[in-house]
């Protein structure tokens, strides 16, 4: 059972810190000592989030090493930029296009990296970067808060673990009268990922 | 056997399900808040559960209820610890009569305190056992084991978490609920061990002294202590979190945890000691380990190398580690790749709607001197309102306002404070501003919750953490109660109201209180649809943006004469409060033409 280190990176009110939940119990489920740490203090204001979560046989430290992180999950392309520095070069990274500026850049007084530069850094760390429109994608399937599901639902077309579980874990973490649509999410997210890599 | 996964937080309270606590009490605070939120949403039916007004006022409660046969618990952050302790040094005197844990959760890093005490200390000052749960799993166990470490030594039990511990999540093996009683009573009238006055308490002293040295022997056999036999050139003594970290850096060497860190076992470390070639303390914060395990004559590096300030990451541990030639650098090991420019920074603002925003706007303007308070409202430090100018801790804000008045500064000043705070430990200050008669304004910023620490209750409010539809104290009468003269009640959302009732405050001569009443987005939760900026009137004056609100953004379009970005409002973030409108100089901004506001 080989060791997977995650970080979910993304700004506070977009889910993810539900969505490293789902991640650690699937973990938990699939047969893995699982642990994960957040970043939570004033983060319902807007703030960034950042989420360590770890698999492995045994986990002893709830926070990962720089260089060494697998899977970088990015809600918000500004945030997944601040995750760069835990990649290695076979780290894959799953990002979400829809950026949410800061108060710094619409007020004027820090400007937000362009696409292109975006993709640029992230490229420089590793080849291994898919870039899918989650929100807009969420926006779709009726609600925009679904953006965290939909997202989880592209990640779990990138591992091997059996979708049951990962349907489970999801139902088991949402409001019931939202199960449809958190299922439709899901589902959405993992046809999102076919021919979403950008090389 | 049922396995959940849990935060340790959440763990906390599911070992005080399976200790067979009755009573949780405490007062929310960052990193400990999700505690007692847990207990009452998961056991409320088996744990009495209350917010109470402060912490010492929480900690009395759990001291009553467990001199009255009850296994009791009170949570804190660790500012908190401050504010309890008066009441923990007479605790560990009177000890209990069933089972009473004390938790406090430390904030290394400060992700939201305002100092980075080490409450280890509190264990040798007050002499009370102290535990430092690793993760969820002995989060969860260490409950259980200090309620039985509590009882067998009838003394309250300090349980320690940090930030890392109490908000990660890890795997946890569930138990069943310990047998409690059901009947109490009657009180038990054992005046020499619960009244402390002099004469009695001068004979509980000792029993605390003798009381630790049992202690001490209990730690040398203790579950709680443990080694990890490794490589023997190399042993580490650490406890809590940071064993995790240590454990990860140093895969190979030998570890002495310590889940019992206060008092020491003697015997335990000098032979792990003699056994290794050199020891080496790693610990967060403070040296309270290192100290002393130093003063036992044994020869340690700690904070020769490891810094008391901030956390202390696996990261960190490695590159000191490596650095003080206690670890070989890995071969293979490759630099992490920084982001190659300066992002740009996303800091907590006041959410749009924030009933604050108006007053902070207003501070600003009249350029009044702040003396600051804990909660929300301290983001009114910030750009665009640098409108707080002292900030220390919990109710300091009306004590620090009548230390401005009566060092006679000449201006007239101003303390924010808020509903929560103000009950918490605002009240005798403003009592003290009555009695001996200073000025300046108390805006008591009432927002109808506990907002920054997750929307708690408090005695303002007419729910509470087990109850709905709860008596509440109104302001009002109390602060006239009190002896405020002058009180004023303003709608936080009108500006102007807002703005005269704070020159009228200013003007009176004496200790003045203005209430800026508007809910909290999160407690009234009722969006109106999102303003519009006419491009054509605005002028692009930015009166709107010294609000400083995140759904007010600069738009592509600009004042042809002066060259500056007029204002447009991010129709996914505005909930549409009015305030912008009210201070555009122009009319430009409104609500959006034929959309009816909703109430309600």
């Amino acid at each position: 059972m080989n060791k997977i280190d995650f970080l979910v990176a993304g700004v506070g009110g977009q889910g993810t810190i539900l969505a490293s939940d789902i991640l650690a119990e699937v973990g938990m489920e699939a047969g893995y000592d699982a642990k994960k740490s957040d970043v939570l203090g004033l983060a319902v204001r807007g703030g960034s989030v950042l989420s360590h979560v770890r698999w492995g046989r045994t986990v002893a430290s709830p926070v990962s090493r720089k260089g060494t992180i697998d899977y970088l999950l990015g809600f918000e392309p500004l945030e997944a930029l601040r995750g760069t520095e835990f990649l290695h070069p076979q780290s894959t990274a799953l990002v979400n296009t829809q950026p949410i500026p800061p108060v710094s850049v619409s007020s004027g007084d820090a400007i937000y990296p362009a696409k292109e530069r975006l993709e640029q850094i992230l490229h420089a760390v590793t080849a291994n970067v898919y870039f899918v429109e989650a929100t807009e994608e969420a926006i779709g399937l009726g609600s925009s808060k679904v953006t965290n599901v939909v997202m989880i639902g592209a990640f779990s077309a990138l591992l091997d673990v059996p979708v049951e579980v990962w349907e489970k874990v999801i139902l088991s973490r949402v409001p019931e009268k939202y199960s449809q649509l958190n299922k439709a999410a899901f589902f959405a997210g993992r046809e999102l990922i076919q021919g979403a890599r950008i090389s | 056997m049922k396995k959940a996964l849990l935060s340790g937080n959440e763990a906390i309270a599911r070992g005080a399900y399976e200790a067979g606590i009755q009573v949780a009490t405490g007062y929310p605070g960052t990193p400990s808040s999700e505690i007692l939120e847990t207990v009452a949403r998961e056991y409320g039916k088996e744990i009495y559960a209350e917010w109470s007004t402060n912490e010492k006022v929480a900690m009395d409660a759990a001291a009553g209820a467990a001199y009255s046969g009850r296994r009791s618990m009170v949570t804190t952050k660790q500012v908190g610890m401050n504010v309890l302790a008066d009441a923990l040094m007479y605790t560990v005197y009177t000890g209990i009569e069933a089972g009473l844990i004390v938790v406090t959760a430390d904030d290394p890093g400060m992700f939201s305190s305002q100092n980075e005490q080490d409450n280890r200390w509190y264990a040798r000052l007050a002499k009370l056992p102290l535990l430092e749960p690793a993760d969820s799993q002995e989060a969860k166990d260490f409950v259980v084991q200090g309620i039985s470490l509590s009882e067998k030594f009838d003394t309250p039990v300090l349980l320690r978490t940090t930030m890392r511990v109490s908000h990660s999540k890890g795997v946890v093996t569930l138990g069943e609920r310990a047998a409690v009683p059901d009947e109490i009573g009657p009180f038990v009238r054992n005046q020499e061990k619960y009244v402390c006055t002099a004469m009695w308490a001068k004979k509980r002293h000792p029993v605390v002294e003798q009381r630790l040295l049992e202690l001490a022997q209990h730690a040398e056999s203790s579950p709680f202590n443990r080694i990890e036999w490794g490589e023997r050139s190399l042993g580490i003594i650490t406890s809590g979190i940071t064993y995790t970290y240590a454990r990860e850096v140093f895969p190979d060497a030998s570890i002495l945890k310590l889940g019992m860190s206060f008092p020491l076992p003697v015997r335990l470390i000098n032979s792990f000691a003699e056994q290794v070639e050199k020891v080496l303390v790693i610990e967060e914060l403070d040296p309270f380990l290192e100290e002393q395990i130093k003063a036992m004559g044994i020869e340690v590096v700690g904070k020769g190398v490891f810094p008391p300030c901030d956390e202390l990451l696996p990261d960190k541990i490695y590159s000191i580690a490596v650095d003080a030639g206690f670890l070989d650098k890995k071969k293979d090991a490759k630099p992490a790749v920084p982001p190659p420019e300066t992002l740009p920074p996303r800091s907590p603002v006041l959410c749009p709607g924030c009933p604050h925003r108006s007053t902070f706007y207003l501070l600003h303007k009249m350029k009044v001197p702040v003396a600051g308070d804990i909660g929300c409202y301290n983001l009114g430090c910030l750009p665009p309102f640098n409108a707080q100018h002292t900030m220390g801790c919990m109710g300091a804000s009306i004590g620090v306002l009548h230390g401005m008045a009566i060092a006679q500064l000449p201006e007239k000043g101003a303390a924010t404070i808020g509903d929560s705070t103000f009950f918490h430990s605002g009240m005798p200050a403003l009592a003290n501003m009555v009695h001996n008669q200073s000025h300046g304004v108390v805006i008591l910023m009432d927002n109808g919750t506990t907002a920054m620490t997750g929307h708690q209750d408090h005695p303002g409010t007419t729910w509470s953490l087990h109850g709905k539809d709860v008596p509440h104290i109104e302001f009002k009468p109390l602060l006239h109660a009190m002896g405020a003269k002058k009180v004023v009640e303003v709608n936080a959302f009108d500006v102007a109201e807002v703005e005269k009732g704070l020159k009228e405050c200013l003007d009176y001569d004496g200790p003045s209180v203005l209430i800026t009443k508007g809910l909290c987005v999160f407690i009234s939760r009722n969006p109106q649809p999102p303003y519009v900026v006419d491009t054509d009137s605005c002028v692009a004056c930015g009166e709107c943006f010294k609000l400083g609100c995140p759904a007010i953004v600069k738009s592509n379009e600009h004042n042809p004469k002066t060259g500056k970005a007029k204002a447009s409002i991010d129709p996914t973030l505005c909930v549409g409060c009015d305030v912008c409108r009210q201070v555009c100089p122009t009319g430009a901004i409104h609500p959006p033409i034929g959309v009816e506001r909703s109430e309600a």
